[in-house]
């Protein structure tokens, strides 16, 4: 079959690979309708995440339809169910799956003292996401082994296109989450970085909990164009001074809830703590650029919270935790708990609530995969979000 | 169908044919390196220069850390105009260099034609990675009309209000002063 496949540093190319089989009784093979390219997938794209080998299958936003089941799986899946597959693999037992943290499921990830040495406990095993989080062939390709299936799927019923549906794997859920745990008040101000796909989806969600003010920041005028047209208030960051612009939003006072949805590839203009990042990092001495993190320990209000959705890797220099301490933060943050919150996503799409694929700009083949993520790295052609479709001709824009 | 994003890309690959070059010069740099660190003496013959293996060896170590650098970044392009800076280093090194008998003669001419050559595939590589950027100006689109919202922004806000927190994502009543009045209930 063709996959895309992680050759190292900007380099990923479209294979053929062997089709995927059954490996355990719990598996199930699906045949991929559609995938997309998340931001995630460019921390390995620009090989700043650990733990990628030369050869591994990208992708863990997917869905498709079965086409075959392990014995062990039969009881909840059948050939012919239409579903969409979590990014976080799941084994809907453990004493983390019990309690609905599904994103450090305790049985799932088979390199277990590979995350054991680096987070001190291991987490969920990961579709396409380096060898600490298992190292399991991702779903941007045209079939897909799910382990686990019996837990680790979404089913969706049909009749509705796959651009609704497919965000339920990732994106959807973690904007959800990343507003959920912001514990929303009708009072609240709730201001988030970054426009990419899931700050849209943070944005779509912090408004339909009913925060008062929802503030958007970034420095791409489609993306914050596209922000606006949810309910958020602007900020570019490259024009006006964010620390500034929300403190003038808020009385004064800040914000109560402020959301990373940057992660670890962070931009700054010219600030010094950007340039001190970059240097440490091009020296190995760092491995991530936290100045979004910085930038919400600082300015948000007291006794708020600090939601982190962003994606960090290792080790982060210069945090004030004194001002975290201080002005008594709530930090929350995580891989998304995906199949915590998707039964109700999926009732918010059927009823309408929602539609997730306003954020789709770009729908290409399979083979312009790798083409794709260039595109989607370097903001090209208004690029937001990139679906792949394996078999389809010719591609599709905004 | 209606073609608008720039492909430079390689068909199926993430790279164009300037990453590919500029992946080669990267293992260039960290061979040449090499060589002018552990036989300074045979690259100085060569160039037809002489006194200045104490110069080659220096830039011996700016070529290996060029080079790892091209190899190790995920936008070699800084790191090529690098290599064309030191380029335009090494030649003005030989041209001042050159020694009088006409054996050196030829062997310096026939450097600096090399280095010359060297340097305009830098230069193209630099200036294809620099042009596949893109001008974003003509790719700004707009998106002002995707809310995500079916029934409209004003019916959305607040929409999903009686969503129901997990305990393990609330915030104690008594740490609310942004709600109630300062907590108390
Ligand atoms: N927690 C999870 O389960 C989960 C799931 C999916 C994605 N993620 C992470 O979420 C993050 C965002 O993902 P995405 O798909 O939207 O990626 P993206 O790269 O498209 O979006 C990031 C956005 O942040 C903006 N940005 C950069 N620096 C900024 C700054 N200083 N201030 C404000 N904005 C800034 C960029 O312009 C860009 O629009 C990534 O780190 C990704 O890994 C986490
Ligand atoms: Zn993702
Ligand atoms: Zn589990």
């Amino acid at each position: 079959m063709k996959a895309l496949v992680w050759h190292g540093t900007t380099d990923i190319r479209c294979d053929s690979v062997p089709d995927p089989s059954i490996e355990h009784e719990r598996d199930a093979i699906i045949k991929v309708t559609s995938c997309a390219i998340c931001g995630s997938d460019l921390h390995l794209y620009d090989h700043f995440m650990p733990g990628m080998k030369s050869g591994d299958v990208m992708g863990h936003e997917t869905m498709g339809e079965i086409v075959e089941v392990g014995p062990a799986a039969r009881k909840s899946l059948k050939v012919g169910d239409r579903v969409v597959i979590p990014f976080t693999i799941i084994c809907g037992e453990c004493e983390q799956c019990r309690r609905g943290n599904f994103s450090v499921c305790e049985t799932t990830n088979r390199n277990k003292d590979l995350a054991d040495k680096a987070f001190g406990h291991t987490t969920a095993g990961l579709f396409g996401y380096t060898h600490l989080t298992g190292g399991y062939p991702g779903g941007q390709a045209e079939y897909l082994r799910v382990p686990f299936a019996d837990a680790t799927h979404i089913k969706v019923p049909d009749g509705i296109p796959d651009e609704k549906l497919l965000f339920l794997s990732d994106i959807f859920p973690t904007g959800w989450q990343a507003a959920v745990q912001c514990d929303i008040q009708p009072t609240d101000t709730v201001a988030i970085w970054g426009c990419g796909p899931v700050g849209q989806m943070t944005i779509r969600s912090a408004v339909l909990l009913g925060a008062r003010q929802v503030i958007a920041i970034d420095r791409l005028p489609e993306r914050l164009s596209m922000a606006k047209a949810g309910g958020a208030i602007m900020i570019n960051f490259e024009e006006e001074n964010v620390v500034e612009r929300l403190n003038e939003l808020t009385g004064g006072k800040g914000p109560e809830k402020c959301i990373d949805a940057v992660g670890l590839e962070a931009h700054a203009t010219g600030s010094v703590d950007s340039m001190y990042d970059r240097a440490k990092q091009a020296m190995m001495l760092e491995t991530d650029r936290p100045h979004v993190l910085r930038e919400m320990m600082y300015v948000c209000r007291p006794a708020g919270i600090l939601s982190i959705p962003g994606v960090y890797g290792g080790l982060l220099d210069k945090i004030p935790l004194g001002a975290v301490m201080n002005k008594g933060l709530t930090i929350r943050t995580g891989q998304t708990h995906v199949n915590r919150w998707t039964d109700d996503l999926l009732n918010r799409v059927l009823e309408n609530q929602i539609d997730p694929s306003f954020v789709i700009t770009h729908t290409e083949p399979l083979e312009r995969g790798p083409e794709m993520y260039k595109t989607f790295r370097d903001k090209q052609d208004g690029c937001i979000k990139v679906v792949l479709k394996p078999g389809m001709n010719g591609g599709l824009h905004a | 169908m209606h073609d608008v994003v720039r492909r430079s890309a390689l068909p199926g690959r993430s790279q164009s044919s300037h990453d590919k070059m500029a992946r080669g010069l990267g293992y260039f740099s960290l061979a040449l390196g090499i060589a002018e660190l552990v036989a300074p003496g045979a690259i100085c013959r060569a160039a037809g220069v002489k006194g200045l293996e104490t110069v080659v060896r220096g830039y011996g170590a700016r070529e290996i850390a060029t080079g790892i650098a091209i190899l190790g970044s995920h936008d070699p392009e800084p790191w090529i105009w690098t290599r064309v800076a030191g380029d335009l280093a090494d030649i003005a090194t030989v041209a001042t260099g050159v020694q009088q008998d006409n054996q050196s003669k030829g062997r310096s001419t026939l450097a600096l034609a090399t280095l010359a050559a060297v340097t305009l595939i830098d230069l193209a590589c630099a200036n294809g990675l620099n042009a596949e950027k893109g001008n974003r100006k003509t790719a700004i689109r707009d998106y002002s009309r995707r809310s995500g919202f079916p029934k409209g922004l004003q019916a959305a806000s607040g929409a999903a209000r009686d969503f129901q927190i997990p305990d393990d994502m609330r915030t104690p009543e008594l740490l609310r002063p942004w709600d109630r009045g300062g907590g108390k209930a």
